[in-house]
């Protein structure tokens, strides 16, 4: 083959894949063993998490119990009561961190994120209206779904009319938030003491006493949006280059935005019903997938499996940190998240950005 | 003349405000056509126009003698390529792997990186000299590398047409020239047609095989820049007194402003 | 310049227009309640002691509608200030960490110390809201602090102090009974010791404020632009910052964090006067409590016989209005 300007051939492979045929698979190193690390850690922090507690197991035991050999009390507190809390922890975890994810990339900000959208703060209005008015556990859980879609439909009807322009969405986010949490404030002013306690542990987000009946309807909707927001990935990653080149590289831009949207605001929806509005795990699962993986783009499994981790985590330690006390899930995230962003920003005095 | 990409009857508008009616262009194949007008006049919404970013209010883009907004994205992003005026590169994202994603209408969700696509890469990082900076994150570069690394990006994407918003915009004198040569290369050596906005008028004149003249949403002239660019033009055009002179190097038109009154030597020609 | 000369009429015209409408919303302040005063019963009241009417106003109405007036004037100039610091017309004090700062410092009081007064609580909240400030600053990068740094740093101290807040409040019962009732932002528990208390500092704040917005304008044009004209930049912003500190402490510590007053204020009134604060701060400070009572009027008059807090009237009612500008935008 002759070119008139011959090129010198690049020393190494421009990227990695693997090929069969005319299938190829596009893999980098770093993203693949972040992702073996956190498989081989939800595996270590889940036999501890499921052999803790007021009945201890041992490694072996857990494992005898879960492959199908435990007895039948064993097999009832693994199965009824610290399986389901495993599993929510994970699906909220992934779902959180997902939804951050696609929102930090859509809107193109770092701080974009269920919170900043109101959408967290919509799921929390549902959910208090069933405490004001006395409803059950399954009910506030609907609530909150409900109260998180009824947000982000709000959100797509003011903001989306333009095909949801990033900038235009934060800033009516913004106010959406406003909004609810002065309703929410209010709300829990309606209560009896003993509601708003419950209510106030609702809205940090805790995995206390969650079973199957939380954890099957979050898994059936990652099962269900993952192929969506998997599909539509590498879009994603080219709406990061504006607009204009988005659309001249072939992506339907506002399609995708919209299809991404509705996916991002059902995650955290789902999430929230399931274990409140966790705080943070959406805000700082993607930042920490980005630094690991150190690959450009959204970084979306790298990112959820970042906050399935980092959420099963939070919640050992806030089973374990005070002695005869549960702290909620969502108090230790804010302070171990929270205060890595403080770390992040004090680490990295240069930089304007994260 | 045959045309693959054209407007017929476009009216162009943001929101409400209408900044073309009525406009008809057609770019001719495997010309290197070039943009020219004063601020606001229109052009770079009519590259947008044809580049399917901006739909017109009325009117149809015609590409291949297809409306462009019935074919399929991906079979537009294979055909023609844009270098938008602005772009934003994600921190941290190395040379290769921007290029890289300029290789995305031709991918698929089981056809990720085929080598097909890693030799375009390769091939379009050599055309634009930036196979050196490969593994350099984009936001450690100059200017003019910079606009080199978008430029490999709308190569790889392989599309007979290209159009560039203002390439040159923001570049030192060297790297203008270095740019526009490169451009000048794709369309001799590969045969691309190239439409580009520019601003320049002594740029456009020695670089362009077709201009295109705009004021006020309209074209006022097109054709070989030999022919279009007359002093009467640039007076009408942009509303500036010059003189045209020959470029001693192409033999193109040089467009030389006029003095003001008093600071003029040498003998003065009725323009 | 005569059209410049006319310019400045219809500012000041304006700002005369306004000082109007927050008299009309004093005096429907003071008249406006469970029980209802005529304009007669509201002059009686103020000026003879011994009427019937003289116990309702001064002892309830009139330290509620001062503090109105005074927390309304700090949450607008405060919030125009942090617009025009983070050269961001959606930042607002919360942003700052003030709010979580002053929350963290009263959740503590309370459950620690047992203070379950809001007198009491306005030490620990406007000591709260120094140190986070201060604490954002640090983070945000000192000198070298960007509007950017400092809307991350203060979104992550926000974040570790809510969540302390919350397991203080889940830890203990009492400290959550009254501290729910403060966090909706409320002016019901005003009298004139909590008037007294923070009038010093939201005062100062105003003036300090106001000295700042020849050099904030020239800051709005950028560090190097504003070097060129002679102001300093990390003096402006250490100014700035201790301004919004007080008048925000100050305000959240006697009346809770109220939402959207500091955000929506300033931007409704840039429509008005542009983006010079020479303008912008005055008519900020005017408008902002005209909002803050009327809001505060609504929520007596709507939530009869009880009332509704103002800072879920603030948040209802502006909360919209702001959706409809940004949607037209």
């Amino acid at each position: 083959m002759s070119r008139t300007r011959p090129a010198a051939p690049p020393p190494r492979p421009l990227a990695r894949a693997v090929r069969i045929g005319t299938r190829s698979v596009r893999w980098r190193g770093r993203s693949v063993t972040v992702g073996l690390v956190a498989a081989a850690l939800t595996v270590v922090l889940g036999v501890l998490a499921i052999g803790g507690g007021d009945y201890p197991m041992s490694t072996a035991d857990v494992l005898r119990t879960l492959t199908g050999g435990g007895t039948v009390a064993e097999n009832f507190i693994v199965g009824e009561l610290r399986l389901p809390r495993l599993v929510t922890a994970l699906g909220v975890g992934a779902a959180l961190a997902l939804s951050g994810a696609i929102l930090q990339s859509l809107v193109r900000n770092p701080l974009g994120s269920p919170d900043v959208l109101g959408v967290t703060q919509g799921a929390s209005t549902g959910a208090l209206i069933v405490v004001v008015a006395g409803g059950g556990t399954l009910l506030l859980s609907g609530a909150a779904l409900l109260g998180g879609l009824a947000t982000g439909l709000l959100l797509w009807t003011v903001a989306g009319r333009h095909g949801v322009h990033g900038y235009r969405l934060v800033l009516v986010g913004i106010g959406t938030t406003a909004i609810l949490t002065g309703v929410n404030g209010w709300l829990l002013t309606r209560a009896p003491l003993m509601d708003a306690a419950r209510a106030v542990l609702w809205l940090t987000g805790s995995l206390d006493g969650r079973d199957w009946a939380q954890a099957v309807p979050l898994l059936g909707l990652l099962a269900l949006l993952t192929p969506v927001v998997a599909g539509t990935a590498r879009a994603l990653s080219l709406i990061e280059l504006g607009d204009d080149t988005a659309t001249a590289l072939g992506v339907p831009v506002s399609l995708v935005r919209q299809l991404l949207l509705g996916a991002a605001v059902l995650l955290a929806a789902g999430a929230a019903a399931a274990a409140g509005p966790v705080s943070f795990v959406a805000l700082v699962a993607p930042h920490l997938a980005r630094r690991l993986t150190r690959a450009p783009g959204p970084n979306l499994a790298a990112a959820t499996g970042t906050g399935a981790v980092l959420l099963l985590a939070a919640d050992l330690a806030a089973q374990r940190t005070i002695e005869g006390h549960q702290l909620p899930v969502g108090v230790v995230t804010g302070l171990i998240g929270g205060t890595y962003l403080v770390w992040l920003l004090a680490a990295r005095r240069r930089a304007a950005r994260i | 003349m045959t045309s693959r990409l054209g407007g017929v009857g476009m009216t162009l508008a943001y929101e409400r405000r209408v900044v073309a009616r009525d406009l008809t262009v057609a770019v001719p194949d495997r010309s290197f056509t070039v943009v020219i007008g004063p601020n606001a006049c229109g052009k770079s919404t009519l590259l947008r126009a044809l580049a399917r970013t901006l739909r017109p209010t009325a009117g149809t883009v015609l590409l291949d003698g297809r409306d462009i907004h019935t074919m399929r994205s991906r079979e537009v992003a294979r055909t023609l390529g844009l270098l938008p005026q602005s772009s934003v590169a994600p921190e941290g994202i190395t040379v290769a792997d921007l290029v890289a994603r300029g290789r995305y209408p031709h991918q698929g969700l089981l056809r990720q990186w085929s080598t097909e696509d890693e030799r375009v890469v390769a091939e379009s990082m050599a055309a634009t000299g930036v196979t050196e900076l490969a593994a350099r994150p984009v936001d450690e570069l100059s200017g003019g590398q910079r606009q080199r690394v978008w430029i490999a990006m709308a190569l790889a994407q392989q599309t007979s047409l290209l159009l560039l918003d203002e390439p040159t915009t923001y570049l030192d004198v060297a790297h203008q020239i270095e740019v526009l040569d490169l451009c000048a290369r794709l369309h001799e050596e590969q045969g691309r047609t190239l439409v580009a906005v520019l601003h320049d008028l002594h740029h456009a004149a020695r670089w362009a095989t077709h201009l295109i003249a705009m004021r006020d949403g309209r074209v006022v002239a097109q054709g070989d820049p030999r022919e279009v660019v007359t002093a009467a033009l640039v007076e009408e055009v942009f509303g500036l007194p010059c003189r045209i002179v020959e470029d001693p190097e192409t033999g193109t038109p040089l467009v030389v402003p006029r003095a003001r009154r008093g600071r003029q030597s040498g003998p003065v020609s009725a323009g | 310049m005569a059209p410049d000369r006319r310019r400045v009429g219809v500012r000041a015209a304006g700002l005369g227009a306004g000082l109007l409408l927050l008299v009309a919303v004093t005096v429907l302040s003071i008249a406006v309640g469970a029980k209802q005063l005529t304009l007669a019963e509201v002059w009686h009241g103020l000026v003879s002691p011994g009427s019937p009417e003289h116990a309702v106003v001064q002892q309830m109405r009139l330290p509620r509608t001062l503090l109105g007036l005074l927390a309304g004037a700090a949450l607008g100039t405060a919030g125009a200030l942090m617009q025009a610091l983070t050269r961001n017309p959606l930042a607002d004090p919360g942003l700052l960490g003030i709010n979580a700062g002053a929350s963290a410092a009263v959740a503590t009081a309370t459950a620690l110390l047992g203070v379950a007064t809001v007198r009491g609580w306005i030490w620990f909240a406007l000591l709260g809201a120094v140190v986070v400030t201060v604490a954002v600053h640090a983070v945000g990068g000192g000198r070298q602090a960007t509007p950017e740094r400092l809307a991350l740093a203060g979104a992550a101290l926000n974040a570790v102090l809510y969540s302390f807040v919350s397991a203080v409040m889940l830890l203990d019962a009492a400290s959550l009974d009254r501290l729910r009732f403060w966090t909706v932002g409320s002016l019901a528990t005003a009298d004139f010791t909590t008037v007294a208390t923070v009038a010093p500092f939201i005062l100062a704040g105003l003036l300090v404020g106001l000295a700042g917005a020849r050099p904030l304008n020239a800051l709005a044009l950028g560090d190097d632009a504003a070097r060129a004209l002679g102001a300093s930049p990390a003096l402006v912003r250490a100014g700035t910052v201790t301004a919004v500190t007080l008048l925000c402490g100050a305000a959240t510590a006697a009346c809770g964090p109220i939402v959207f007053v500091g955000l929506l204020v300033p931007h409704l009134v840039r429509a008005l006067t542009g983006p010079d604060l020479r303008w912008l701060l005055p008519y900020a400070a005017v408008l902002a409590p005209v909002l803050l009572l009327g809001a505060d009027v609504l929520g007596r008059v709507l939530g009869r016989p009880g009332e509704l807090q103002v800072g879920l009237v603030t948040a209802v009612l502006g909360g919209p209005l702001f959706l409809r500008l940004v949607a037209r935008r």
